[in-house]
């Protein structure tokens, strides 16, 4: 296989007397759509902040193409294409959906000694950007607001894809949408894939991770407990994995088997 | 929209990809398109306001060019504080502090020119660095404790009320501090904030009879208007300076995003803290402009000046449509809510009301213009 876009060696965070992270690898390939799966406070949260500058790791190596990198910040890591999507932050709600594209990156038009924003351009791109991700936008203009959470990430992934990410981190995109709606991302992470980003897709829902992912890793209590490639595991091995196993099969009993 | 044969199709095949008419996306009616404009409350105030005097208080003078002024001074005033208020408050915050800089900075420049008597433009000078790095400290601290500004600005609004006081009556023995036009004379800076602007024009005006002259008296002949006053000049400045970068900038983008919703600003590496910080030291910078304005005008500067204007400086921007939780609202609007400030507290005056229903005028129109925000709100964002 090729040399992996950004690879996670035993990567341990510890705050202050809490180990959240106790040896986590991970790898992801260009066009590969990797999930990380785990249950609540397996460590998910923590992995992808260490992931995307928001933390450093407390021991542990990052490597992007075959060589270590420190990031010292969010900025660092967004400079080297890692971009993250985050399940509720991903957009500013009363700004408009070309406001939100362009926010930190915005394209200047120059007066003078004067920067203004370019706005022609911005709107193009952005209505141009919207449509390839299948996005019907009234104007540029619109709020955020106005959208509905699928199409708010979608815009997120749009964003992400064409200021040129290599890797793009999703945080539970599709945790709190409809079933309609987390199609449309699935097929979105599906089309950004085939661009050839590695996709990391964090979710604890087996169902939506066995739709599109490739590869997949499961954290529990701070550890990976293994990583399986596509066709090598059952969604019920991976369930299991997710709640720690004995447990859940004694709840799955009393519920009869629906969890 | 209607087809017409004659011309060719100007969207020939669909792109691959593009998507299909969405038959949920309500088509939007103009009407509902210019009611979710930040501004539209206070242009309808505007014009209801100007309705209104103009039916009640024509005859007394209101509209002649003394009239004018006068009401175009008081606007000015309200102007100055809202501009700086209105970007702070979409930047997310609150700066209650506006009032009692406005007696600070007046005190530091009657102080330092006319009791230690330095030359005016650094007694100016001074003042502004002092009070810029007032409203440093005020981001500051908020950022740093995370304290909602609301409590950090309100300490700060009785620490300079009481440091003012206390100076002046400590070097003077007395709260109002004059002697400022003499010291003020000739000096260039002190020109930029007191005196007029286009005194040819008035006097061409006055002599084509549009403008009243002096009949008797010591100016007798001289336009009863001279000029345009600096304080409406600064108050134009600083309206278009802020409505240019805020909707024309890149930082006006980050100050929208700060407000609206802080964490996510910083996800996508907008520097949030800096963009606050700055927002308090442009609210001090504006506080400092009015003050030196109204010392020139005064030729003295009083420890109780500017009472209450942070809350009329956050009012003018509520009315300008701008919303208490930030990231949404128009210096246009603003501007507009001074203008409607002015124009109603001199008007109630030329019209021969009882001025205290000024305030009561005045909470009314602050609960109308929530009220109307938050429908706006819920408009743009879709909730419900």
């Amino acid at each position: 296989m090729s040399t992996p876009l950004i690879e996670l060696r035993d990567i341990e965070k510890h705050f202050g007397a809490v180990i959240a992270l106790a040896g986590v690898s991970l790898s992801v390939h260009p066009g590969e759509c990797h999930c990380l799966l785990g249950d609540n406070g397996a460590g998910k949260s923590t992995f992808i902040k260490t992931m995307s500058g928001v933390h450093a790791p407390s021991k542990g190596q990052i490597l992007m193409g075959g060589s270590e990198v420190k990031f010292g910040g969010t900025r660092n890591a967004i400079e080297a294409g890692i971009a993250t999507v985050y399940q509720d932050l991903a957009m500013i709600p009363l700004m408009s959906v070309t406001r939100n594209f362009w926010m930190g990156r915005e394209p200047k038009k120059r007066f003078g000694p004067l920067k203004f924003i370019d706005f022609e351009t911005a709107n193009r791109v952005t209505m141009e950007e919207m449509a390839k991700m299948g996005i019907r936008l009234r104007e540029p203009n619109q709020a955020v607001g106005t959208l509905s959470g699928g199409e708010r990430q979608t815009v997120a992934i749009a964003r992400a894809v064409h200021f040129g990410a290599k890797v793009l981190i999703l945080d539970e995109p599709t945790s709190a949408l409809g079933v309609r709606q987390t199609s449309n991302v699935l097929a979105t992470i599906d089309k950004v894939r085939k661009k050839g980003i590695g996709v990391v897709f964090i979710s604890h829902n087996v169902r939506h991770a066995m739709a599109v992912g490739d590869r997949f890793t499961v954290l529990n209590r701070g550890k990976t407990l293994g990583t399986a490639k596509r066709g090598e595991i059952s969604p019920e091995e991976l369930q299991d994995m997710m709640a720690g196993g004995e447990e859940l099969a004694e709840l799955e009993g009393s519920l009869g088997g629906t969890v | 929209m209607t087809a017409t044969k004659a011309e060719p199709d100007p969207s020939p095949a669909p792109q691959p990809g593009a998507p299909e008419k969405d038959e949920r996306v309500k088509e939007i009616s103009g009407f509902r398109k210019a009611m979710i404009r930040p501004e539209l409350g206070s242009i309808c105030g505007t014009i209801l306001v100007f309705v209104f005097f103009l039916l009640v208080a024509r005859d007394s003078g209101m509209f002649s060019a003394e009239g004018v002024l006068n009401w175009g001074v008081v606007s000015a005033q309200f102007a100055i504080i809202a501009a700086g208020a209105c970007l702070l408050m979409i930047a997310g915050e609150f700066d209650l502090s506006v009032g009692s800089m406005i007696g600070f900075s007046g005190i530091v420049i009657a102080l330092m020119s006319v009791t230690w008597d330095f030359p005016m433009w650094v007694a100016i000078i001074t003042a502004f660095i002092v009070a810029i790095a007032i409203g440093w400290l005020n981001g500051y601290l908020v950022i740093r404790t995370g304290l909602p500004s609301f409590i950090v600005t309100l300490a700060f609004l009785y620490i300079l009320r009481g440091l003012t006081i206390f100076a002046a009556i400590a070097t003077t023995n007395k709260t109002i501090i004059g002697g400022i036009r003499d010291k003020a004379e000739g000096d260039w800076l002190a020109a930029l904030f007191g005196g007029t602007i286009l005194k040819d024009l008035f006097v061409w005006l006055a002599d084509l009879g549009l403008i009243g002259k002096f009949v008797a008296g010591s100016r007798a002949g001289q336009p009863i208007v001279d000029g345009v006053p600096m304080l409406i000049v600064w108050a134009l400045i600083l309206i278009v300076f802020a409505h240019v970068l805020l909707t024309r900038t890149q930082f006006g983008n980050w100050i929208y995003a700060s407000g609206g919703d802080a964490q996510a600003a910083r996800y996508t590496g907008v520097p949030v803290d800096r963009v606050k910080i700055l927002m308090f030291m442009f609210t001090a910078f504006c506080a400092t402009v009015f003050a030196t304005c109204q010392v020139m005008e005064f030729g003295s500067a009083a420890a109780d000046r500017g009472l209450l204007k942070e809350f009329e400086a956050i009012i003018s921007v509520v009315i300008g449509g701008a919303l208490l939780t930030g990231g949404y609202g128009s210096v246009i609007g603003a501007a507009l809510g001074a203008l409607i400030f002015g124009v109603v507290q001199q008007g109630l005056f030329f019209a021969g009301v009882e001025s205290s229903l000024f305030r009561v005028f005045l909470g009314g129109i602050l609960l109308l213009a929530v009220i109307l925000n938050t429908y706006i709100r819920r408009i743009i964002t879709g909730e419900r």
